[in-house]
């Protein structure tokens, strides 16, 4: 019988929880410790700006959509905010943390847990600036998430996930863009449903190879 | 082949999906292009020609009319092999002419006689008509092979800067027996000797069929795949008789560069063209290291499937699963998550199970007791939006969205072997189209523009490239290409890359 693969990653994650029944230490996520970083060898960006969980239901197309385009706090599509800002969503204060993953992606799970905060049925904001040494054009946006995820390249929105699924590199590619010279803003929004949530992002040349030549920061 | 054949083929009506227009020929050479139009000369003097390798018309008559000529284009020449029997068969020759062009149009169409290059003497062990050449990639040095049934299929080798015997005192080695129309290829370290077995000129009583053997040196010995010797009437059979043609006779190699290859050959008898000979071009596959006739595509509904990344291109809108909605019987989930339940009998969120047989135990896993049927696109549909829409990749679910109808184009043109087609999805009239930012669309309707007609070609290991006939503002060689698990995109045409090969699966 074939079982869901996510079924067992969160029972693992259960199980881990039910042994450690305080938050544990996110130990692929770190603060960062120095002004810019480089992407990865393959070109991922392990700099981001994460947003305490939001509660939220649903993974299919329009219900993603759905809650990725409500309002949860002033200028969500735009702010830059600094690690330790908060935020209100309803009755609750929520706070931004800058982390730089060990990882190829980001270990939203990690994040959550570490903090307390629930990982199912949630939305994560994340947020992180690309800064180009020069215009860079023809190269895509190449994302994975666990679950369903949105993302938006300077204000625009460039490509979307959807459905309960699992984080595969490259999975969804955004049409061909621009990066501007100096500072570009990378924002998208994850939805996971239950179990474990992750995502990872890279952009891509124009001969689809990791692209390089771009540092990462949070200002 | 065996007998002296002048027949003068009619103008044949087109049929679909077998070559388009005036395709009557017998033993055609390889096809050569020139001048951006393909050319094929037959028996008899008769000769083919095609802008795009579908639609095809009469063409001007060699000056030398013999049997089963050859052709290859050498620097800047087009060299013609044509042999004739002298009196009575087995004593023959094979001539050279040659020519810079073959447009009658062109001030270069100026023919010249080359002299004999092979030849029977009616007593000898061959027959030597049906001439193949054959240029060695690896050494440049070009060879001829020929001969008909009569004794053995022979080989002498050619000078590839005159086009004539290299050394006319050298005898000739001998390859194989009991065949005609030999013709050489290579591929990845092997020599393929392909010939032609069977009898031909009888309709559809003709046993025509082409076999090989391979052989790591270009002078043989050939075996076949149970490692008979060609010479000793061995023979892997590439392609016979099938479906609504009898006779398959002559092949010659077609390669169209960026790694696509295909094969002409002429069928004895197209049943759908009232028994004539014809002309075809099918895709060249290879499997355990032996080539394979390919099919061109065929009119139906497919699932297109990344062979990269196993996920199935879909019009970007919201799928409803086959039969509809169920509720999801919970994942446990990790802290904070909803609690699990409902994978082994509890009642799923969606509602009781449908109408149909109790299910055997119940549970998420039971079903609904009864046989669902395919999705009804006329009814899904109701709920996509209208306009533009993304076209993307996605696990296949057998979903209406997912289903593409692929139908060729009338008067649209072609490329070798093929029309173009359009792709729409099953049921609708939503057709895939090229942006020209050389992404993805699906149009509300198909116009017939170049950006909306695709190219199928089946690349050699069975798989298709898929490539819009334009992109608008491009000029560069396009092909959907899977650039990410859900994403594609149209990207320059690799042929080594897994991003642009397609299976096309009957849903």
């Amino acid at each position: 019988m074939k079982i869901n693969r996510k079924l067992l990653a969160a029972a693992a994650c259960f199980a881990l929880a039910a042994i450690a029944a305080d938050p544990v230490a996110p130990v692929t996520l770190t603060s960062p410790n120095t002004p810019e970083k480089v992407p990865d060898a393959d070109g991922f960006i392990q700099r981001w700006l994460l947003l305490e969980p939001i509660p939220a239901n649903g993974l299919t197309d329009s219900a993603v959509q759905a809650i990725v385009k409500k309002e949860y706090f002033p200028n969500q599509f735009t702010v830059i905010p600094r690690d330790g800002d908060k935020v209100t969503v309803g009755d609750a204060q929520l706070t931004w943390h800058a982390v730089d993953t060990k990882l190829y992606n980001v270990n939203l799970y990690h994040f959550a847990h570490a903090l307390g905060k629930p990982t199912s049925d949630v939305l994560f904001w994340a947020v992180t600036i690309i800064n180009c040494p020069r215009e860079m054009t023809g190269v895509r946006l190449a994302i994975g998430s666990n679950a369903a995820s949105v993302w938006w390249v300077n204000g625009k929105e460039v490509i979307g996930i959807y459905g309960d699924r699992q984080t595969v590199i490259d999975d969804g590619v955004s049409r061909r863009l621009t990066l501007n010279k100096g500072p570009n803003v990378v924002r998208t929004a994850v939805v996971n449903g239950g179990g474990a949530t992750d995502f990872c992002a890279r952009f891509l040349d124009a001969a689809d190879k990791p692209l390089k030549g771009f540092t990462v920061s949070l200002k | 082949m065996k007998f002296s054949l002048l027949a003068t083929f009619l103008t044949l009506a087109p049929i679909a999906f077998g070559l388009d227009g005036q395709v009557g020929i017998h033993d055609p050479s390889t096809i050569v292009l020139c001048d951006r139009k393909f050319y094929t000369y037959g028996t008899g003097g008769s000769s083919l020609v095609s802008d795009d390798g579908w639609t095809w018309r009469r063409g001007t008559a060699l000056p030398r009319r013999g049997l089963a000529p050859d052709v290859i284009h050498l620097g800047d020449r087009y060299y013609v092999y044509v042999a004739a029997n002298i009196g009575a068969q087995p004593k023959a020759a094979i001539n050279m002419i040659s020519t810079k062009s073959l447009d009658p149009e062109s001030p270069d169409y100026k023919w010249e006689e080359g002299g004999v290059v092979a030849s029977s003497d009616g007593i000898e062990d061959c027959n030597a008509i049906d001439p193949g050449v054959f240029l060695d990639p690896t050494d440049g040095r070009l060879w001829l092979t020929y001969g008909s049934y009569f004794g053995y299929i022979r080989l002498v080798e050619l000078d590839p800067k005159t086009g004539k015997r290299r050394n006319p005192n050298e005898q000739p080695r001998d390859l194989a027996i009991n065949c005609e129309a030999s013709d050489m290829m290579y591929h990845d370290g092997w020599y393929y000797l392909l010939a032609t077995h069977g009898s031909c000129c009888r309709g559809a009583d003709s046993g025509y069929n082409i076999r090989m053997g391979r052989a790591r040196k270009v002078t043989g010995p050939f075996l076949d795949a149970e490692g008979i010797d060609m010479i000793r009437g061995g023979g892997k059979l590439l392609i016979g008789s099938g479906s609504r043609v009898i006779g398959a006779g002559h092949f010659g190699l077609l390669d169209l560069g960026e790694g696509i290859f295909k094969f002409s050959m002429h069928w004895e008898a197209d049943l759908d063209r009232g028994g004539a000979s014809v002309l075809d071009i099918r895709p060249l596959l290879w499997k355990d290291g032996w080539p394979v006739a390919g099919e061109n595509a065929k009119e139906g509904t497919y699932e297109i499937e990344s062979v990269r990344t196993g996920t199935a291109l879909e019009m970007a809108v919201e799928g409803m699963p086959v039969g509809g909605r169920r509720g999801r019987g919970g994942r446990g989930g990790g802290p904070g998550g909803p609690g699990g339940g409902g994978r082994f009998g509890a009642a799923a969120p969606g509602g009781p199970p449908a109408p149909g047989n109790p299910p055997p135990g119940g549970g998420m896993f039971a079903g609904t007791g009864a046989p669902i049927p395919p999705q009804d696109v006329a009814e899904v549909s109701k709920n996509w939006p209208g306009g533009n829409l993304d076209a993307r990749l996605a696990v296949y679910l057998c979903q209406a969205q997912q289903k593409w109808a692929i139908a060729p184009v009338a008067n649209a043109g072609g490329y070798p072997g093929s029309p173009y087609f359009k792709i729409t999805i099953a049921g609708t009239d939503r057709a895939l189209a090229a942006t020209e930012d050389a992404e993805l669309v699906v149009l509300p309707s198909f116009t017939g523009a170049p950006e909306q007609l695709w190219r199928l070609d089946q690349l050699a290991d069975g798989s298709w490239r898929i490539m819009p006939k334009a992109v608008p503002n491009s000029k560069e060689l396009l092909a959907l290409s899977a650039v990410g698990s859900s994403s594609a995109t149209l990207s320059k045409w690799d042929p080594k890359s897994e991003k642009h090969h397609w299976s096309l699966k009957t849903p």
